[in-house]
């Protein structure tokens, strides 16, 4: 049983990243895209990490993927692109193609079978995904987490320094 | 297989009270703003209008659903359907007493805001898709609108879930239950008032309905949409105030409980049923919404959008930083 919607979830995942990819509309793939995080959301549920499942939703689903949609709206392509592209060139192909071979050969690499932590799944089952993620990351990954919270602000006082000086048109 | 059968009915039975409470909410908005007005409201259908959610449920029904020619068909018709599935799919995990609800998700709460922020797409899409200048200008008036008020209505409930421990909101209750107070409106004031005022942007009613600003947008998002299809924009709206009215009585007003210092006074209201509790609670929250429609003046969207960064945010912050030391401390 688990194993059919898992691969429900597989193939739809990239089915509709395929599709997202191939279509002429951005709006279009964007929805595409939409059906896509949902589904991964769904494949976290399937592992037992539900928390990650409903951020997948909250973070990319809702908001990241809207800041696109209001990219799309505001450059407002009503027509698509009909220059040749960077990826019609032969070579560049081949460069794109062995980029991503290193990287699916890297995750390859680095699948460990029978991979054995202290977080087992019972361990997890027992205290609830949300709690067992929390004590790791402010216990165990505390600094990376700070570090990357400073990684947000910067950009965000970019935006905001941006915004300013459109607003005084230039003279700080 | 019983089980299966079992959760249909529920699920039906929860369905339909939910649709027959958004039917006359519709009325008792009408009757509720026609006193603010001194007005008497509809009369005419039945003995004080009371049939006329179902007159206009009938007339809805059979009206010519319009679509328009340069619209994109497939995304215009599939909108409201997105807003509506999205919106009721929260049904599932609100608990209406301590031994009813649907599913009993550990992150109910996360849940819930999850699928309000998928809800929002229907409206974008219903908005670009109508091929309309009024619809679009609503529609991402609409997705900016409940992007901003989002972040303040996670901050004031992440207060909630800091205090009680938990994502449950069944145990949210529970949790609440057992402090001092009973509930946690009393001591998390400012949460509590961040989250109605993000509850009301959230959800796009009055003071904040600049998607449908009439004045200047016609009908916004709606503007294109006629019969069912209007009529399912509608009932998502209706279904959503009633989620964001039961958020508010689990999360700040002890759900199906009775603070203990009240039951400690008064001890027959023990006898009284959970549900009967819960729906006071909500009923409440629902007048306070059509009491501000009938009161407030819409605000502009410049000032919308500065109470919701400068002002709610801050202070959902602040809250947060209080519970978090209150917490720590006690």
């Amino acid at each position: 049983m688990v194993k059919i919607i898992f691969v429900y979830f597989a193939i739809l995942i990239i089915a509709s990243a395929l599709a997202a990819i191939t279509r002429k509309n951005l709006v279009y793939s964007l929805f595409w895209i939409l059906l896509m995080f949902i589904h991964l959301g769904g494949l976290y549920l399937l592992l037992n990490a539900e928390f990650l499942a409903m951020v997948q939703l909250i973070v990319y689903a809702g908001a990241i993927l809207v800041m696109f949609l209001f990219v799309i709206f505001l450059l407002n392509l009503k027509e698509e692109i009909k220059e040749a592209v960077f990826l019609h060139k032969w070579s560049s192909r081949l460069y794109g193609i062995l980029f991503l071979l290193f990287f699916a050969f890297l995750g390859v690499w680095s699948f460990k079978n029978n991979f054995k932590g202290i977080y087992s799944i019972e361990l997890i089952e027992k205290e609830g995904h949300t709690k067992v993620l929390g004590t790791v990351l402010f216990n165990e990954y505390l600094f990376p987490f700070l570090i990357l919270g400073f990684i947000l602000l910067v950009p965000l006082l970019g935006v905001g320094i941006v915004a300013l000086r459109r607003k005084t048109n230039g003279t700080t | 297989m019983l089980e299966f059968l079992l959760m249909i009915i529920k699920t039906m039975i929860v369905f339909a009270i939910v649709l027959a409470h958004v039917a006359y909410t519709t009325y008792a908005e009408r009757k509720i703003i026609g006193r603010a007005q001194a007005r008497m409201g509809p009369m005419e259908v039945g003995p004080h209008g009371l049939l006329q959610p179902i007159a206009d449920f009938i007339k809805i029904f059979f009206k010519e659903d319009i679509i328009p020619v340069k619209s994109e068909k497939f995304i215009f018709q599939i909108a409201p359907l997105i807003v509506l599935v999205f919106t009721m799919v929260n049904l599932t995990v609100i608990p209406f007493t301590a031994n009813f609800v649907l599913a009993d998700l550990n992150i109910g709460l996360l849940f819930i805001l999850a699928s309000a922020s998928i809800a929002v797409y229907g409206i974008i899409l219903a908005g670009w898709a109508s091929n309309s200048k009024y619809s679009f200008l609503g529609g991402l008036r609409s997705a900016s609108q409940v992007l901003s008020y989002e972040i303040a209505l996670a901050l004031s409930l992440a207060g909630v879930v800091l205090a009680s421990g938990s994502l449950n909101l069944k145990d949210i209750v529970i949790a609440q239950h057992n402090t001092i107070f009973g509930i946690y409106a009393i001591p998390q004031i400012i949460g509590f008032v961040v989250f109605i005022v993000a509850a009301f942007a959230e959800t796009n009613r009055a003071p904040f309905d600049l998607p449908e600003a009439e004045t200047e947008l016609v009908a916004g998002y709606l503007t294109e949409y006629s019969a069912f299809r209007y009529a399912l924009f509608f009932l998502a709206e209706y279904v959503a105030m009633y989620i964001m009215a039961s958020l508010c009585a689990l999360c700040f007003l002890g759900g199906w409980t009775v603070p203990k210092f009240i039951t400690h006074i008064f001890p027959f209201l023990h006898k009284v049923p959970g549900l009967l509790w819960f729906a006071i609670k909500v009923y409440a929250f629902i007048f306070l919404y059509i009491w501000v429609r009938a009161t407030f003046p819409r605000y502009r969207f410049d000032q919308l959008l500065n109470i919701g960064w400068k002002v709610l945010i801050p202070a959902g912050i602040i809250n947060l930083i209080i519970i978090a030391f209150v917490k720590k401390f006690h």
